[in-house]
């Protein structure tokens, strides 16, 4: 493994360090929470506010669905070579009641999932530059 | 008043991969539907194409460029854009001309050409571009089908078997089917035995992009009636609805949902709600339809549709299958002209593909995979940004 420095693979989207939240945006007028970050108009039709604060989304939730991707997507993606298959996860979030989607981490395939699952948050690496590790958010299954 | 209108003539170029320009598709298309409809190319005066949106792709002028291609002789034009809906966007539009007065007769045409190489997002780092965001993160198109088929495997005990079935029942289908691009039948053993894509999606559970060009010759009753044809298949609604907030489904090309956090909002299916302004337009339920023709762009999909269409109670779409009851000759056929699975997505194309299948269904006119005594069909779909459709025709 190399020493360079981690950094997000899309900036300001998670916080950094052991327990990593997805940074969203609230409405202060409605409660609607968005991600990605939405800061211009409410997306509620019965909510005209222009004015949004900027959350950390829960860390937990519970798996939604899941699958995995045997084949290698297209660029932008960066495939490790040789290209080896991962799980993704669609998570619901309870307070946000909404899903988000990610990878799942390396090493958990989808006959470790079942829908309702308790998982949280954790950064993973994405893939490598030549300075720096990006690192993103994946969903783990929370130790029972 | 009434709100219907007649369809006079359907045509079709067979979907295939055949490399020719779209506009070729949609001049043999329409030139069959007029010549279905017995109308001369003079008596239309409304042209309405259904348009895609890519790269460097000259649809998006689709009404004039099949006007000037078919002989210009100033009928007005339209062109509508809506994705999968496409063409139930420009059926919409010559419906309100007829119904409006302002012309009897109207063209309805829609074609596509599959683009060259695999579609991906442009490059650099573009965090403001879901389509981006979600591929530089590993998730590509089958990744939501699947996600959607799982959900239906862990709630509703579907199986793959399942999914291969409503392979095996479409491919049966469309074997039947002179204009659709795959022709073969299929085990379900075959459908095991292809590549894993998306899991619990294999390749044959996924559908294909093809070539293909679909019309409609729709009229006022008024002017059919004159025709000799007033008893032709109708139009009795059509819904394009947008989603309602908050849309609780996970969509192509989005990383998130909305939230329904905020009072008084719900989590709400997109496709569920597509049939609800239709079968409320046509004043009828989902009892009285005979045949639908829906979505397939997954097998497992097509169990939701069935849900969705209200044809079966929530989670009980692959009984009804298992019961033969979805198939040709079963008690509510589903994609009798093989979907999806055996033409291949023509986008522009293929939501007037759906309407075309139940206008010959409805007058007895499918030969081997004739679904007896269709008097009602159903079409659905849904694509990108918001848009579907669902569309009623009866006779
Ligand atoms: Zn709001």
């Amino acid at each position: 493994m190399s020493d360079k420095p981690l950094a997000p693979a899309i900036e300001g989207w998670h916080t950094m360090g052991d327990q990593p939240h997805l940074i969203g945006t609230r409405c202060t007028a409605c409660g609607t929470y968005f991600f990605p970050k939405q800061s211009h108009y409410c997306k509620n039709p019965d909510c005209d506010s222009t004015d949004f604060e900027e959350v950390e989304l829960s860390r937990t939730g519970t798996v939604w669905s899941y699958t995995n991707a045997c084949y290698e997507p297209p660029a932008p993606f960066v495939a490790p070579q040789p290209f080896e298959p991962y799980a993704i996860a669609a998570v619901q979030l309870e307070a946000e009641q909404m899903v988000v989607l990610g990878q799942v981490v390396t090493g958990v395939d989808t006959e470790q999932l079942s829908v309702g699952m308790p998982v949280e948050l954790v950064l993973e690496t994405l893939h490598e530059t030549d300075d720096d590790i990006k690192v993103t958010w994946k969903w783990k299954p929370v130790a029972a | 008043m009434s709100n219907e209108i007649a369809i006079l003539g359907a045509g079709m170029h067979p979907w295939g991969k055949w490399g020719h320009n779209f506009v070729q598709y949609g001049v043999a298309a329409a030139r069959e539907a007029l010549a279905d409809a017995g109308v001369p190319w003079r008596d239309v005066r409304f042209v309405s194409g259904g348009a895609t949106v890519r790269c460097g792709y000259p649809g998006y002028v689709a009404g004039a460029t099949f006007a000037q291609a078919l002989g210009w002789q100033g009928a007005e034009v339209n062109t509508s854009y809506a994705a999968c809906a496409s063409g139930s966007q420009a059926l919409a539009a010559a419906r309100n001309k007829i119904l409006s007065g302002e012309c009897e007769v109207a063209l309805v045409v829609g074609a596509d050409t599959t683009p060259k190489g695999f579609l991906a997002p442009a490059g650099g780092y573009r965090p403001e571009d879901p389509d981006w965001v979600r591929f530089y993160l590993g998730i590509t198109n089958p990744t939501y089908f699947a996600l959607y088929a799982r959900r239906r495997m862990d709630l509703y005990g579907d199986t793959q078997e399942d999914f291969a079935q409503v392979k095996v029942k479409n491919a049966r289908a469309g074997s039947k089917n002179p204009r659709a691009r795959y022709r073969k039948c299929f085990s379900v053993e075959d459908v095991a035995a292809s590549a894993m894509v998306a899991d619990p999606l294999r390749l044959m559970d996924i559908c294909a992009t093809s070539d293909g060009g679909a019309a409609l010759i729709v009229s006022s009753l008024d002017y059919a009636r004159r025709i000799g044809k007033a008893d032709a298949p109708r139009v009795a609604a059509i819904s394009t609805v947008t989603p309602s907030f908050a849309s609780g489904v996970v969509e192509m090309p989005d990383i998130a949902t909305d939230s329904a956090a905020a009072a008084g909002i719900e989590a709400q299916s997109f496709r569920a709600s597509l049939p609800v302004k239709a079968y409320e337009e046509a004043g009828i339920g989902p009892e009285d339809v005979n045949v639908a023709e829906v979505y397939d762009l997954s097998t497992a999909l097509e169990l939701d549709w069935i849900e969705d269409l209200q044809l079966a109670p929530r989670g009980e779409a692959a009984q009804l299958l298992r019961n033969g009851d979805t198939a040709i000759g079963g008690r509510i056929p589903v994609n009798p002209s093989g979907g999806l699975a055996c033409f291949g997505e023509a986008v522009p194309a293929q939501a007037l593909a759906q309407v075309c299948e139940l206008t010959w269904q409805l007058r007895g006119q499918s030969g081997d995979r004739q679904v007896e005594g269709a008097k009602v069909g159903i079409t659905a779909n849904q694509g990108l940004f918001g848009h579907g459709s669902s569309v009623i025709v009866k006779r």
